[in-house]
């Protein structure tokens, strides 16, 4: 086994093989949701990290033309709370494919209409991923709050009404031998708001933040091993080809931004370092792959 | 490779579509070519894998590995395709374990030992022929989520010209700085989920200055026998119906959203 200068075992280490998917925490850790299952406990009062500036955003996107980034996304918090998202949306178009990751609840027509004429004029798509944890108020409010279930799929129907297809994240809260069911129950529900072609997308749950309290942390044996990465196709891990900016600097990935040894640099260039998969986090990431990209996930 | 030459013609997946195959054929050996290659797929979708490979060696077609060659070569559980919703990889994996079984040993060695790519000198162009991507043989680059610089930068890497690649489904080229370009070159397997049932192949041609010349040409052929075909030997219902209206009704969840609004479903 070879050891790096910080006694990290080196096959455990992941390198940055090409820069293809840049994120924006852009609204930090501010929501106006108090999610129980949130990896990085955002709230209405978490200030933790702050927004992104859309001048600070532009600077990594002129930065990210030379390192050939392929797609961008922006998360939180809740995206829409900066007051700069309808911008920072619209001059991204102008660079390459954007994601947005909301919880569907602020979006307001002005912004959309907006956003609906931007993507008209870019080569490029728009994507909306909006989070329901359930198909029912049932489900989903004891998680995300009292109220939210409708308030997101208003958010849905809107975005349908403007002509988006939003593509719905699910938390996976149930046993596995029941998820064709409630994929099922919700792609009817999601139809019936005026959605006629539902997308879903279904997570795992990450033990980190929030869901801590709820579901506790990983166990001690919840880490990857040298020995699982022999042959693994390490492209399915994120920070195989992504890397996340907040306001603090580059970070690996949007799941371990809490963690300090996530901030690997100021700028996109610095961030071109090699991550260690010491945390209960990357077991999820290696056990599911793809967990941060578009493309639904199966059981 | 060199090749002293003007045209080349350049065939994405097959999926098993032999009649749309000799069609293309027929049109490719009227026009007159110089070479033709195949990026791969052979099989997939369709009816009878067999009754390409004597077709696509009769012309001399040569071939590069696609994730389902690869796939069927080795005989692994899946096709790679590459897509993460449960009701695509249950198609996937109807349309999968036919073509597997229905491809002969002799045909599966074939596929095993396939190059994954091929670097050409076209005229005085320096050309890569891949399926997905260089990166990765099932990398989805759709017009509307592969930015231009993502691309440059792949070219600059490879020192190349002209980068083609097929696996989308869905044609489209992109021109790019000084010159260079991207084509993915459509498929022949399937139509274009965009409510026509013709299928596409590319001809690159070379005037000897300025960039390559780039023309996409619809292929007409038997589509209701293909799907007779398709339904004669259990495949499934919907893509019998693929083939017989144009729209994709399989597959959708890898589309990007603009790509998907284009379509019915």
């Amino acid at each position: 086994m070879g050891l790096t200068s910080d006694s990290t075992p080196t096959g455990l280490r992941v390198a940055l093989k090409q820069l293809e998917h840049l994120w924006f925490q852009v609204a930090g850790t501010r929501c106006n949701l108090s999610c129980h299952h949130c990896f990085i406990s955002c709230h209405p009062a978490n200030h933790s990290f702050g927004f992104l500036s859309r001048a600070q955003v532009q600077r990594q996107l002129k930065d990210s033309v030379a390192m050939g980034v392929k797609e961008y996304y922006f998360t939180g918090g809740e995206p829409f709370l900066n007051p700069e998202m309808v911008p920072i949306l619209i001059e991204t178009l102008e660079y390459g494919p954007a994601t947005v990751l909301t919880n569907g609840t602020v979006l307001r027509d002005s912004w959309l209409q907006q956003l609906v004429d931007a993507e008209l004029q870019s080569r490029y798509s728009l994507e909306f991923r909006v989070s329901i944890d359930g198909v029912s108020p049932e489900q989903n409010d004891p998680i995300r709050g009292e109220g939210t279930f409708d308030r997101a799929m208003e958010g849905v129907t809107r975005l349908a009404r403007f002509g988006f297809l939003p593509i719905v994240t699910i938390a996976r809260s149930w046993p596995l031998d029941k998820e064709d069911h409630i994929v099922e129950v919700f792609a009817d529900r999601l139809r019936r708001a005026g959605c006629d072609r539902p997308r879903l997308k279904i997570l795992p749950m990450l033990q980190l933040g929030a869901e801590v309290t709820r579901s506790g942390p990983y166990a001690e044996g919840d880490r990857i091993t040298e020995e699982m990465l022999v042959e693994f196709d390490r492209s399915q891990l994120i920070c195989d080809h992504s890397r996340i900016v907040s306001d603090r600097g580059i970070h690996v990935c949007p799941i371990l931004i809490e963690s300090p040894d996530s901030l690997l640099g100021e700028n996109l260039a610095e961030a071109d370092r090699s991550f260690s998969l010491e945390h209960g986090a990357c077991w999820t990431c290696y056990q599911h792959g793809a967990i941060c990209s578009n493309p639904s996930q199966g059981k | 490779m060199n090749v002293p030459c003007n045209r080349i013609a350049l065939l994405g997946g097959i999926y098993s579509n032999y009649l749309a195959l000799e069609v293309a054929l027929r049109d490719i050996n009227y026009r007159g070519v110089d070479a033709i290659y195949c990026l791969g797929d052979l099989g997939a979708f369709g009816p009878f894998p067999d009754r390409v490979f004597p077709l696509l060696d009769e012309q001399g077609v040569q071939c590069i590995q696609g994730n389902y060659d690869h796939s069927v070569g080795h005989a692994l559980d899946d096709c790679q395709c590459g897509y993460t919703d449960p009701r695509d990889n249950y198609f996937a994996q109807k349309s999968y374990d036919y073509t597997l079984k229905n491809t002969s040993d002799t045909n599966r060695c074939y596929l095993q030992h396939l190059p994954k790519q091929r670097q050409l000198h076209f005229g005085r162009h320096r050309v890569l022929l891949c399926h997905g991507s260089p990166r990765r043989v099932n990398e989805f680059l759709w017009e509307s989520t592969t930015t231009d610089h993502y691309l440059d930068v792949l070219l600059d890497d490879l020192e190349i010209d002209c980068l083609f690649a097929t696996h989308t489904g869905i044609k489209w080229k992109r021109d790019l700085n000084a010159g260079r370009r991207f084509v993915n070159v459509g498929v022949l397997g399937r139509p274009e989920n965009d409510g026509q049932t013709c299928v596409w192949y590319t001809l690159v041609g070379d005037h000897g200055s300025g960039p390559v010349d780039i023309e996409f040409v619809p292929v007409h052929y038997d589509h209701r026998r293909l799907a007779r075909e398709m339904k004669g030997e259990g495949l499934p219902e919907a893509f019998q119906q693929t083939i017989l209206t144009g729209w994709w009704t399989t597959c959708l969840e890898s589309l990007p959203s603009k790509e998907r609004k284009k379509g019915r479903f």
